[in-house]
């Protein structure tokens, strides 16, 4: 019995690992949408804008699906058209990451968009008084602010994608749901595994909660709250 | 692409299956996910604490866990028990909890309670109090101040956000293509892939559904909101 139960411990470490990749994919993602959207580039606001309308219209199970059985295939179709004898093949932790990143970096473009609306526009217009570039303005003047305006929605969308890595395990990925169904198969007692797991899902959470709410206090530092 | 096998009619008649399914999941859940968020908010700002606590564990708990964890814990969990296991053949709410549909219903509308019920709660709390001190100027009673004054103002007030949470539950009624025998979309799309070996049709296809619905979806709360929140709307000259 007990080995189920730290298999399922061990689990939670891939969780882990899949959670924070899929979250440094969405990252980025959401950092370039949210510049492209802000731009001014027709092309490039119209691809954003397609981006963030259709991930955000269809379920992620199914962008799963459509990645992991699809995505395969149709690599393999187009390496087979440009001739190359080579096969890939989509392993599930790639597919979770990839389909997860990219569709919680739709949600970050909108929560960065957000956030970097938020930043008075006369700090832009100081620092290239000062000479700084748009690269060093973004950097020394953009990032900073960004951190302390997007941590809200950025902790929403964080949580949410914690609980999406679930769905990975119905591609295969075993993560600490996939290896409780199995020790509930094994042992025909689900309701232990399965209450365990959704225990260690609650303190990844609760802790992540945690940790970014301090996050925000440190990042809050020094900014004025009127007094109601 | 082989669209031609999406376009049969078989293919058709298990889509349309599907969105009968997913439709009928997303209302029956929305119902009575919304009764018991109604109930849940009611507690959450009532008078009595050991109610609030009990409630608010609740809802961190449900908010706190994949929905996909709380279908296993209902489908595959609840059966283990012997308690149940002793009164699901004969005694009524528990022969039920045999059934996939059930199970997955049951689920759908507790994870969607708990949410709009911080929701509403939430609204409940931001509630003008020169509305509230006024109504009880008037001598309404705490329960006629709850039902004339609050509940309609922060009803209307929870619409937009709660217009996110319909469009996510419609999108978390995919999982019922996790739990066997159950066909909704997904699951449609999932079946049409294993006859066919045609991924990227079937769960295109699924996909362009959802996209469909999700547009409905927003579109019918754009109108219910201009209708119901016409009052908070930028002035027009």
């Amino acid at each position: 019995m007990s080995e189920y139960y730290w298999s399922i411990l061990n689990g939670a470490l891939l969780t882990v690992a899949v959670s924070l990749a899929a979250l440094a994919v969405s990252i980025v993602l959401g950092l370039l949408g949210a510049v492209a959207k802000l731009s001014g580039n027709k092309p490039l606001v119209v691809l954003a804008t397609v981006y963030t309308t259709i991930i955000r219209g269809i379920p992620e199970l199914v962008l799963m699906l459509l990645v992991f059985y699809g995505g395969s295939i149709g690599i393999n179709h187009l390496l087979d058209i440009s001739g190359s004898g080579v096969t890939l093949n989509i392993e599930p932790f790639s597919a979770g990451v990839l389909t997860l990143g990219f569709i919680y970096g739709a949600y970050m473009t909108e929560t960065f968009r957000g956030a970097i609306l938020s930043i008075p526009r006369g700090q832009f217009e100081a620092a290239a008084a000062f000479g700084m570039g748009p690269l060093q303005s973004f950097v020394r003047i953009t990032l900073p602010q960004l951190v302390r305006y997007a941590l809200p929605g950025f902790t929403n969308n964080w949580l949410v994608l914690i609980k999406a890595t679930a769905l990975i395990s119905l591609i295969g990925l075993q993560e600490m749901t996939y290896l409780a169904k199995q020790a509930s198969a094994a042992t025909r007692s689900p309701f232990a595994f399965f209450l365990f797991t959704a225990g260690l899902f609650l303190l990844y959470t609760w802790a992540s909660l945690h940790v970014l709410q301090r996050l925000n206090s440190r990042y809050s530092l020094g900014a004025k709250r009127g007094d109601l | 692409m082989d669209w031609e096998v999406i376009f049969r009619p078989e293919s058709l008649a298990m889509y349309g299956e599907g969105i009968v399914t997913t439709l009928w999941l997303l209302s029956s859940s929305l119902v009575v996910g919304g009764v018991l968020a109604l109930l849940f908010a009611l507690a959450l700002t009532g008078p009595w604490k050991w109610l609030q606590r009990i409630v608010g564990a609740y809802t961190f708990v449900i908010r706190g866990t994949p929905l996909l964890i709380q279908v296993y814990l209902i489908y595959y969990g609840l059966g283990q028990l012997e308690w149940i296991q002793a009164r699901w053949d004969v005694v009524w709410p528990w022969t039920h909890f045999k059934d996939p549909a059930f199970c997955a219903l049951l689920a759908f509308s507790l994870n969607t309670a708990g949410y709009t019920a911080e929701m509403l709660a939430g609204a409940i709390r931001e509630t003008n109090a020169g509305e509230i001190e006024s109504a009880q100027a008037f001598g309404m009673s705490r329960v006629s101040v709850m039902r004339r004054i609050v509940l309609p103002s922060a009803m209307r007030r929870t619409l937009p956000a709660y217009s996110n949470e319909v469009v996510m539950m419609l999108h978390s009624t995919s999982l019922a293509s996790a739990v066997p025998g159950l066909l909704d979309v997904t699951a449609a799309a999932s079946r049409i892939y294993s006859d066919f070996y045609l991924p990227f049709e079937a769960y295109l296809a699924a996909a362009a559904i959802y996209l469909c619905a999700t547009f409905c979806l927003i579109g019918i709360f754009k109108l219910t909101e201009r209708h119901f929140l016409a009052h908070l709307a930028p002035r027009r000259h």
